[in-house]
């Protein structure tokens, strides 16, 4: 899978054993069709998607199997322990996702997206059941991705129990607020970067429009990963591209640099040589 | 013998091993993980592995998901 475009082809996502070339990681679910899933998916760029682990339903209700519209050698399989609310669930669904993806040969069964839920409403995360499923996981050897609330201090703990990344929520899942709390988010990005500037840190969560996808990339996140903002978009095909822009956008801004907000202006053209006159100084000014 | 089957309860023919009964339910190898009893029943023991009255069996494949 080789880079694209503006991103340079060195700036790769590194996460565990994984090299990726797109900072998008996409999920599978909620689309309309298979085929617009597949479509929507290849427009995006991503190298790495979501799939969640359920009992056998390998057919869906128009006879369908997931599968054939993924192409297993494109894309790194990442298996999710979504809708599990304590540690014991989550791990036995983590084995279960690295057992399919072993039987389907995808590298992807070394690692899995760990949710563990702590509210049906809100599908925050309980962080003491995420800590002892990250903690039990790791020593399984799994590489783990740890979906987290954007809180500091549990974001720290997941990172010594040994998770691979760590996830913030931008908002609740689906919800498409966006990054409601950049500061926390620039907060863990800090503790978690210190003497560790790789340690891989994504956006998890709340994603609903492009600019949020931007947001995120230019408060200097490695990644961002999202689903229902491109499966329920009225165009789901449109907003994969745009997507897919605005990550390298972001990632590019970031990277280049951004000017600092001053409250006051500073022109953009030379002060010398106007010939035009001035009615009005301000306090302390030079007439 | 009576076996629970993603929480349903099946009458299968015994002796049964996860191969056979996978065949029996006419269900692929590839895609798919055995947990009985929950343990996972990795694909190389399916044919060794022997199920017993009142198993308890989840059988799991990947779906969408984000």
């Amino acid at each position: 899978m080789s880079g694209n475009g503006a991103a340079a082809a060195s700036d790769s996502l590194r996460l565990g054993n994984h090299v990726l070339s797109s900072r998008l990681i996409v999920g599978t679910g909620k689309y309309d069709s298979f085929e617009s899933m597949r479509q929507s998916l290849a427009l995006s760029g991503t190298d790495c998607i979501t799939v969640a682990v359920r009992r056998e339903r390998l057919y869906d209700e128009r006879g369908q199997n997931i599968l054939d519209a993924i192409d297993l050698a494109r894309y790194i399989l990442l298996p999710n322990t979504a809708g599990c609310y304590n540690a014991a669930d989550a791990v036995r669904v983590a084995r279960m996702g690295r057992e399919i993806l072993l039987s389907l040969e995808n590298p992807g069964a070394d690692w899995v997206k760990l949710e563990v839920l702590g509210d049906a409403k809100t599908l925050l995360p309980d962080p003491i059941e995420l800590l002892v499923a990250t903690e039990q996981l790791v020593s399984e050897g799994f590489q783990v991705l740890c979906y987290t609330s954007d809180d500091p201090v549990i974001a720290r703990r997941l990172k010594k129990a040994g998770a691979t990344a760590v996830m913030p929520a931008g908002s609740p899942i689906g919800s498409g607020q966006g990054v409601l709390n950049p500061n926390n988010i620039r907060i863990i990005l800090e503790y978690l970067k210190d003497g560790d500037p790789d340690y891989p840190v994504i956006v998890d969560a709340g994603v609903g429009t492009a600019s949020d996808v931007a947001i995120a990339m230019e408060l200097g996140v490695d990644g961002v990963l999202l689903n229902t903002g491109i499966a329920h978009a009225r165009d789901p095909l449109g907003m994969a591209r745009a997507m897919k822009a605005a990550c390298e956008a972001g990632r590019l801004a970031h990277l280049a640099g951004r000017i600092p907000k001053r409250l006051y202006a500073t022109a953009s053209s030379p002060e010398e040589g106007v010939i035009a006159t001035r009615p009005y100084f301000n306090p302390g000014e030079k007439r | 013998m009576n076996l629970l089957v993603n929480g349903k309860l099946r009458d299968v023919p015994a002796p049964m091993t996860v191969h056979r009964l996978l065949e029996w339910l006419e269900l692929p190898t590839r895609g798919i993980a055995v947990e009985v009893n929950e343990q996972i029943v990795p694909r190389p023991r399916h044919v060794e592995h022997e199920l017993s009255e009142g198993d308890r069996l989840e059988i799991m494949s990947l779906v969408g998901g984000g």
